[in-house]
């Protein structure tokens, strides 16, 4: 996958009488189809370890390169080119063709006649290949031949389903899983006939990816609960799109008819997703279409919401603001790199603050500025950057949980072997994860909080040498580690490692880049630089506030002290902000709330005017990887009454220039956004310095907070408490789909194996802001660090357990 | 000009040859009438004609079609419009329509788009969709042309049961397929 195009030898050979040069070790079969022969297949995959399990593919090989012929057909995905080798395909062969005929009526003997429910009929491989590489009769049925059957189908996942006697055995599912996934949980089983995929009767088939084995069966013998029987492929209308669930940005072909999505399929892109995707991509699109969508712009009347036009919204969400004193904005990190743009503007250009954050999350007002100097327009590390690299040293991030395509990416890197190895992956976490140990990484045990000391500690530490060729990988959560970031970039700086941070969620990376940040304007222009205020001011018309804003929590606190009398909220749920209950009651103070959302939230329950906003699949737009890659994507279906963000904020911004306050944004469509953002470009001057701008802000309450409760005390029955988002949790953009939700993993505490004694199987966990009563598991932890899922129970950590940073208690489980 | 023409006319163009243009129409009096006095008198068509579709059911009352879009595919108009189903047989599910895991849960044809060309009939591989004779598709409404399932559906012959109800004729969707349900019930295609 290196874009370098290496200089390999060369390897000529003759298939079907054309002679051809391919470099060294390639398959036949690849060889063939650069001649223009595609030799039918089923188990081969360009991505997976030849196997030759399925034999459709047998080709006659008259010389093998050493002047004598193989005496049968050979598997040509298991053959590998030689000098001088002569293959003759099923095009020239009458052996070949024989011989792929013949296997097609083995393959053909059980495989039931049910192509009319079956749902792959009409993109099927099977179908396709019986059609031109088989026999036009069966010989079996005709003398009277009784197919094997199944009781079907079989759950192998609450997802995944499983048509036995559809299967033709060529392993691509259970291969998948074990070379490329890392969760082997099914194989094959049995022998001959009755062979047949299985599962262990103890260890449920629970991966994040087993969507891509549905993708790459061959034959309809795998299914997934949420596609089953919902319509065939031929009445299917696919278009092209991006994943909009993390910031991986991978390649997504949206399935759909009549106005509805039916599936989600991996698209092909080598240089981002290769041809996987996460299951939370595959089958995350139901909270689109669930009752509480919003699908008409509400204002509040005499304490009650009650629908509007979209003018009358427009216009009494200006006249509220206008009145509100100041206003901050909020943008969450679901929006598209234009809708950030647009935020950015609103912010500036309509409202005249630089009160603006997307980050609904614990953060940092260390973590704006190393954004600002270390993030923004930085395009340093790519997924091939990261197979070439020497190291990979991740640090507050989980790939598997919270990038899936780095995962697999780093899984491949660290597997392949070759001279030097794979790529050493060392991760800084509390405690060894099932994904680092796929990963064959290794772990510099951390408990929460001391992350900054243990990537200072790196540079020096003999085993885990950072050099240039290295890569950091920074995860969003380090912002809450006073220092990390800082620590991150120094380690950076002086070994030349190459320094990436990977936020969760898709549109923040975009968010950053349009300036959706206190100290940030578009294109990484600093707020605090003086030219850089002029150059947008000059392409806005406008002056642009000098001082740095308030992050999301400064906005927080100005709205309930008073000092912020409106906020303007885009897609932010209240559960995942620093301080939820702070959150809520901020809306509640706040004068004026505009809510944009997708769906009903706390957020629009509290708001003065609602407007509902297009879910990606209505609207054009583009996500920013993590890499710093634009993933522009278009619309599938062209809804006139659901609008992107942009559309609804430009239509504020001209009701309250028409009162007087600010501009018209000056765009009213993506098309137009892009356009600007384009016409504005990078900023070309000199960046923001990390330390430097840090000052600058103004403190938020979360350094404080995260300083406080820094780990320097260690008491007796106080743990530190550790945790991430599962992949697969209780967010709300995967709602609506059982059978997904319920292949996640279940949640529980993982506690050192002292602490698991101490306390048993279930524990009753105790911090600030409630308890929680969950299994517990052993794990290899420090003895004071406690891990829990972030999102998996309840309104999740923030909400229901204890504060960032600070410490629980843990109790012996009553309930269980 | 028109003097000589006139002129030039035999005696039999001029007498006869009207006259017996009256004949044909004197001679048509006592054929048979072939005028069909539709809608008062309602002719039958011919055995194949190709009139409305329908949904056939199994004697049992099972329905045959397995909502495969088959039709919908075969369809030159566009014209049909099927979602499929899963049959369940626990108890709290939506219950079984059809022998075998699938069912036509919506089907739709479009009249106004049909051509009745008969090729959805061609590509049906249980033969749930046939063609009656029934010719009288007019309607005042664009809407009331697109028939829904409960149009189409053949209607409940003696010893047919309502669906949902589980498979009466046999075990499995291969004893309906074969024909294994014994000469005592008859099909029920109409």
């Amino acid at each position: 996958m290196t874009t370098v195009p290496e200089k390999t030898d060369l390897v000529t050979l003759t298939i079907d009488g054309v002679q051809l040069s391919v470099p060294k070790d390639t398959l036949v079969i690849r060889a063939a189809e650069q001649v223009g022969v595609q030799v039918p297949r089923f188990c081969d995959h360009p991505l997976l370890a030849p196997v030759g399990a399925c034999r459709q593919c047998l080709v006659d090989v008259p010389d093998a390169g050493n002047g004598r012929g193989f005496p049968k057909p050979q598997a040509s995905c298991t053959l590998p080119v030689a000098e001088g080798m002569v293959v003759n395909t099923q095009a020239t062969s009458p052996v070949a063709d024989k011989a792929q005929q013949g296997i097609m009526e083995f393959l053909l003997i059980n495989h039931p006649l049910d192509c009319p429910v079956c749902d792959k009929g009409g993109e099927c491989p099977l179908q396709n290949q019986a059609m031109s590489n088989g026999r036009a009769d069966s010989r079996f049925s005709a003398r009277g031949g009784v197919k094997r059957t199944y009781p079907k189908p079989i759950n192998i996942s609450a997802q995944v389903l499983l048509d036995r006697e559809r299967c033709v055995l060529c392993a691509r599912c259970t291969r998948f899983s074990e070379q490329i996934a890392g969760d082997p949980f099914i194989a094959l089983v049995e022998r001959g006939a009755l062979q047949q995929v299985g599962i262990y009767e103890r260890e449920p088939f629970e991966s994040y990816f087993s969507g891509n084995t549905i993708q790459i069966c061959p034959v309809g013998a795998l299914t997934s609960a949420d596609y089953r029987f919902r319509s065939r492929p031929f009445d299917l209308v696919s278009t092209p799109s991006v994943a909009e669930h993390d910031a991986c940005g991978s390649a997504i072909r949206i399935d759909h008819r009549r106005g509805k999505v039916m599936r989600r399929l991996a698209g092909n892109d080598p240089e981002v997703n290769e041809e996987w995707i996460t299951d939370k991509d595959r089958f995350g699109f139901h909270y689109a279409t669930e009752p509480d969508r919003l699908t008409y712009p509400q204002i509040r009347e005499d304490g009650e919401l009650r629908p509007a036009s979209w003018p009358e919204a427009f216009a009494v969400a200006a006249r509220g603001l206008s009145e509100a004193g100041g206003t901050g904005v909020l943008t969450g990190g679901r929006v598209t790199a234009e809708d950030a743009y647009a935020y950015s503007k609103f912010a500036r250009v309509a409202l005249g603050t630089n009160d603006i954050d997307f980050r609904s999350r614990p953060h940092s007002a260390e973590e704006a500025a190393f954004l600002a100097a270390e993030v923004v327009l930085r395009r340093t590390v790519t997924y091939a950057d990261l197979e070439s690299a020497s190291t990979v040293v991740l640090a507050g991030l989980e790939p598997e949980d919270e990038a899936g395509m780095i995962f697999l990416r780093l899984r491949k890197a660290a597997g392949r072997a070759g001279s030097g190895g794979g790529t050493r992956v060392v991760s800084i976490a509390p405690y060894a994860s099932r994904g680092l140990a796929k990963m064959h990484g290794q772990l510099v045990r951390t408990a929460p909080g001391d992350e900054a000391a243990a990537l200072a500690a790196l540079v020096a530490q003999g085993e885990f040498g950072i050099d240039k060729t290295a890569v950091i990988l920074v995860g969003e959560r380090l912002a809450t580690v006073p220092g990390a970031l800082s620590a991150a970039a120094g380690l950076a700086a002086r070994t030349g490692a190459r320094l990436a941070w990977v936020p969760r969620r898709a549109g923040d990376r975009g968010a950053v880049e349009a300036g959706c940040l206190p100290n940030l304007l578009p294109g990484g222009r600093p707020v605090a630089d003086a030219g850089a205020r002029v150059d947008v001011g000059a392409d806005w018309g406008v002056d642009v506030p000098e001082t740095p804003g308030r992050d999301a929590d400064g906005i927080i606190a100005a709205l309930g002290s008073g000092e912020l009398g409106g906020v303007v909220v885009g897609g932010v749920d209240p559960d995942d902000t620093t301080d939820p209950a702070a959150t809520r009651a901020a809306l509640e103070a706040a004068s004026f709330v505009v809510a944009l959302e997708l769906r009903e939230t706390d957020v629009t329950r509290a708001a003065d005017v609602v407007f509902p906003v297009a879910p990606v699949s209505d609207k054009a737009g583009t996500f920013v990887t993590w890499e710093g890659r634009p993933r522009p994507f278009e619309a599938v279906f062209s809804s006139p009454s659901s609008l992107p963000d942009l559309r609804i904020l430009a239509g504020i911004a001209e009701e309250l220039s028409a009162l007087g306050v600010g501009r018209p944004l000056g765009f009213r469509t993506v098309a137009e956004a892009r356009a600007e953002m384009e016409e504005m470009g990078p900023w070309d001057g000199e960046r923001a310095v990390l330390g430097g701008s840090e000052t600058a802000l103004r403190p938020s309450s979360t350094t404080e907070e995260a300083g406080a409760g820094a780990p320097s005390s260690t008491t007796e029955g106080h743990f530190a408490l550790a945790t991430w988002k599962l992949m697969i949790d209780n967010g709300s953009l995967q709602d609506g789909d059982k059978a997904y939700r319920a292949t996640g993993r279940a949640p529980v505490a993982r506690l050192s194996p002292t602490a698991y004694d101490a306390h048993g199987p279930t524990v009753t966990l105790t911090g600030d802001r409630g308890s929680v009563t969950l299994p517990a598991e052993p794990a290899e932890l420090d003895d004071d660090v406690v891990w829990v899922p972030a999102n998996s129970f309840g309104n999740g950590v923030l909400a229901d357990l204890a504060s960032p940073g600070s410490r629980v208690t843990i109790a012996k489980g009553a309930d269980q | 000009m028109a003097q000589p023409k006139s002129q030039s006319r035999s005696m039999k163009e001029q007498f006869w040859d009207p006259v017996a243009g009256f004949g044909v129409t004197f001679r048509t009096m006592f054929k048979k009438v072939v005028t069909e006095q539709y809608p008062f008198e309602k002719q039958p068509t011919a055995p194949r004609f190709h009139g409305r579709h329908q949904l056939n059911r199994w004697p049992d009352g099972l329905e045959k079609c397995i909502g495969c879009e088959l039709c919908a595919w075969a369809c030159p108009a566009d014209a049909i419009y099927v979602e499929g189903a899963t049959n369940t047989d626990d108890a709290d599910g939506e219950g079984r329509y059809s022998p075998g895991e699938r069912y036509g849960r919506v089907y739709q044809i479009n009249y106004l788009r049909c051509i009745l060309c008969g090729l959805c009939i061609e590509a049906c591989p249980t033969r749930a969709l046939t063609m009656t004779n029934e010719y009288e598709l007019a309607d005042t409404t664009r809407a009331d042309l697109i028939y829904e399932k409960s149009d189409l559906l053949a209607p409940l012959l003696p010893g047919m049961e309502q669906p949902p109800h589980p498979m009466r004729l046999g075990d499995d969707e291969g004893s309906y397929y074969r024909g294994e349900y014994g000469a005592s019930a008859k099909e029920g295609d109409s």
